[in-house]
This record gives structure tokens, sequence and C-alpha cells, in this order.
């Protein structure tokens, strides 16, 4: 039954059995019909019109000057109903713009989306989450037949919206490079004068690029300003940072990104990250570089894949659940 | 057949008579009290608008009978500055009175049927209807 029809007769009993009887009970009816008249939109001024005719059934004899003042009430609950309106509104409005954000983070899947490659000897995890909806991160493999596996890591300096906007670029950008230009201090000279070009000048992107040759089993790499990784090295049980200069694209047309190399034996790993991860923040500050080292070593001996699922998870937990900025791993670990 | 009657708005004591003019009319044409109160919010907001932004206009109220319906529209005409986007000032949130519930997309809401139209250094026409149930 249509509650607007039935309204008047129902706030008149609920009127009349808490005046007989002041009670709890008499109240919580009271707030039950507040959620109905809610559900069905009812606003404030038409409340107010209910009452005084309630009341004008229940005490017809109050006087003049009493109903007056419901004048006034109800001018004040009037305006309080044109700010009802704006809020419903604007709810609705924003459940529309999560639609579409989310439409929008679904086709910025899609565009950048990369599998994993499976490369004999070369275990692989890597993992991506948004702070937001859209991910301001970015990672990409190519594998180049037999002879190399190509990893790029980058982080667009903001988040949101904008950041993922940009990173949409960078992966064209990237797969309209000539093949033979897989060179990372190549890649990332390219990638810049694009950057450079195209994006506003209060954007900035780090980015991190390795070439993996399988047959000698050397990571050749350069970055633009990104977070440093580690080389972890199974004979010594050492992480030591993998150390590379360079300029964030989109600073400096003319910059120029040093090629760098690190021998890989079996068991040691590359760890590859955004600083989603080292500036996850907890309630004592950053993480330090050597608590992530500390969450690596106690998964150490698992698949790649679950080791960073399994720091993600509990970095995750450290930061009660609220991720502050968008976190991206990696982990290639030389199996033979 | 349609009567009007018109307030010239140059101060805000204009306000108060055009929304006795709308409440005598409404009241006349038997809105209950809730939409009499609609009604003079939603003149009070164009009136306001007219007094602000451009310094004098005209508030008028018309009586409508069309076949069975019967009605009343508000016009709210000035020579003012005009509005230059009007999709911005008929965008929720975007008010520069300030405040929440202020604005045309309220007045709007408020009536059943709304006309806008403006042009920069031109000034401003806008006709709302609210009928009677």
């Amino acid at each position: 039954m249509d509650f607007r029809k039935t309204m008047e007769e129902k706030y008149l009993s609920i009127v009349k059995h808490y005046i007989q009887t002041q009670s709890e009970q008499g109240l919580y009816a009271g707030q039950q019909f507040s959620r109905r008249a809610l559900e069905q939109k009812i606003s404030p001024e038409e409340v107010i019109s209910l009452q005084k005719s309630t009341m004008q059934e229940l005490m017809p004899e109050l006087p003049e000057e009493v109903w007056h003042s419901y004048d006034i009430l109800l001018e004040i609950m009037t305006g309080y109903g044109f700010a009802f309106r704006e809020h419903q509104s604007l709810l609705s409005k924003q459940q529309e713009l999560k639609n579409e954000i989310e439409i929008a983070a679904n086709v910025q899947e899609t565009l950048l989306g990369t599998s994993i490659p499976s490369v004999e000897g070369l275990d692989i995890g890597a993992i991506s989450v948004p702070a937001k909806q859209m991910n301001g991160d970015y990672f990409h493999f190519v594998q180049d037949g037999n002879h190399s596996v190509n990893v790029a890591i980058a982080d667009v300096i903001g988040k949101g919206i904008p950041a993922a906007l940009c990173m949409s670029m960078i992966k064209y950008a990237m797969d309209s490079l000539p093949e033979y230009r897989k060179d990372p201090s190549a890649v990332l000279g390219s990638l810049n004068r694009v950057v450079e070009q195209n994006i506003d000048d209060s954007m900035f992107i780090t980015m991190f690029y390795g070439m993996y040759e399988l047959r000698s089993n050397i990571l050749h790499f350069a970055s633009a300003g990104h977070e440093p990784g580690f080389f972890y090295c199974s004979k010594t049980g050492e992480f030591k940072d993998l150390k590379a200069r360079g300029l964030l694209l989109g600073v400096d047309k003319g910059a120029s990104y040093k090629r760098y190399e690190q021998f890989v034996e079996v068991g040691d790993m590359i760890i590859l990250m955004s600083d989603g991860v080292t500036e996850c923040r907890t309630d004592k500050g950053f993480i330090e570089r050597e608590t992530l080292i500390s969450y690596i070593n106690n998964h150490i001996f698992l698949p790649a894949q679950e080791i960073v699922n399994n720091i993600y998870r509990e970095l995750e937990r450290l930061q009660h659940f609220q991720l502050r900025d968008d976190f991206t791993l990696i982990i290639m670990k030389r199996t033979n | 057949m349609e009567i009007q009657s018109c307030v010239t708005i140059l101060n805000e004591w204009d306000i108060v008579a055009a929304r006795q003019l709308g409440r005598n009319v409404a009241k006349e044409l038997g809105f209950g009290t809730v939409d009499q109160a609609r009604i003079t919010t939603a003149i009070s907001e164009l009136a306001r608008n007219i007094y602000l932004y451009a310094g004098q206009g005209q508030l008028c109220i018309e009586r409508l009978h069309e076949q069975s319906k019967t009605g009343l529209r508000i016009i709210a005409l000035d020579k003012g500055p005009g509005i230059a986007d009007i999709r911005k000032v008929m965008e929720d949130g975007f008010s520069t009175s300030g405040g929440l519930g202020a604005g045309l997309p309220g007045v709007r809401r408020l009536m059943d049927d709304f006309k806008i139209d403006s042009n920069p250094g031109e000034g401003t026409d806008i006709r709302a209807i609210k009928w009677l149930r």
C-alpha cells in the first residue's frame, strides 16, 4: 500500500499513542515511521504539515497562536527540504560517478593488461593494487623469444584518475617502440621525450626498465628516478639496492639514462617495487627498507607469486587495510 | 486564460512583496500550505538572484488554466549580466550564494516545470510552473 496515502493515519495513531503512554515503545514507533518516510523521500515540510493536521485533529481547541507558530516552522523546514532534495540528488550523482569510474577502471585494466611470462629458469611474481579505484602504477613484461624477458615498472607522481590516464599513454608509447630498441637506456630515453612533450609540467613519472638476458643471466637496467629495487644474493643471503641514477621522465628533454648490469646466479632474486611499498605508512611511520627485507626473508623459499601476495597482505594489515598509495611489487627469481 | 501580476525587484523588501503576491495567488488557486511554502521558497530564491546578481528585474505570477489543469507560473526576468554557462548553474553543488540547497536546481525540484533562457549581456528569463494536484 502506498505509504503516502496512509501516513497521515499512521502518524496520528503514533502521536495519539505516545501522548497517552509516553513510552519508549511509542518513540520507537516514531523512529520506524521516520525510516519509512525517508525511504519514500518524504520531505521535512511534509512532516511538519502532518504534525499540524494531527494536532488539529487531536486538540482543535489549542489557541490560534500555536497554529500561527506552525507557519514559521513550515517555512524553515521548507528550507531544510530544499537542502534535503539537493542531498538526494547529489547522492544519486555520486553513485553515477562511482559506476563510471568503475567502468573506467575496468577499461584501464584491459588497456594496461600484461601477462607474467613463464620462462624456463626464471620464476616471476607480480602484484599491483591501486589505492583508489584507478591505478597510477604500471608494470609490463615483454618476452623476446628465448633471448630476453623485459620488465618495466612505472609510477606517476600522484594517484587516481589523472595518474591512470597518464599511464595509458606510457603503455602505448612503449608498445610503439621498435623491436630492436629494448635496450633499457634507449627505452627510457625515448619515453622521456614522449612524456616531456605530452604531459602537463606538473606531472612526473618514475620508471625502472630491465632487460634480463636469458642466456647470460645478466640483468641490464636503467632507472628514471624510480624507487630502487633490491638484488638478493642467495650465496651470501644479502640484499643490496639496485642503484641506478637517472632523472624522472618528463623533466628534461635531453636527459640520458645510464645502463647498469647485474649478474644473476641460481637462487638470486630481483625485487622491484613502487614507492607505495616503501612508503607504506604504519602507526610508527613509514616502514623501513629493512622491514621490507625481513618480510621478504620470511617467505623467501616460496614461489615468487606467493611471496609478493604474502607481502602485500602483511603490509595491507599493517596499514589497517587503508592503502595510501598504489602498490606494485615484482619478484624475479632465477631457478636454474 | 492567463492573468499576470508583477513585482519589480529593486531591493530586499521587494522579495517579500513577490512572496506575498505568490502566496496570495497560490492560496486563491487552492494550493495547500506545504505547496504554498514551496512556491514562496522558489519565489524567494529567484527574486534573490535578481536582487543579488542583476540589480533589478521583475517577478511575475501567472494563473494557469489549461483544460483540466490549474497551476501557477513564476516568471523571473532581468536584464542583468546573464549566465554564460547555464549547465553549470543548473548543477547541484554549484552555488555562488553558498550552502547546501541554494540555487536554481533546488527551484527546479520544488516546481513541476522549469525553463531557463539566458545570454551573457542580455539578461535572464526563468519560468517555473507548479500544478495543482
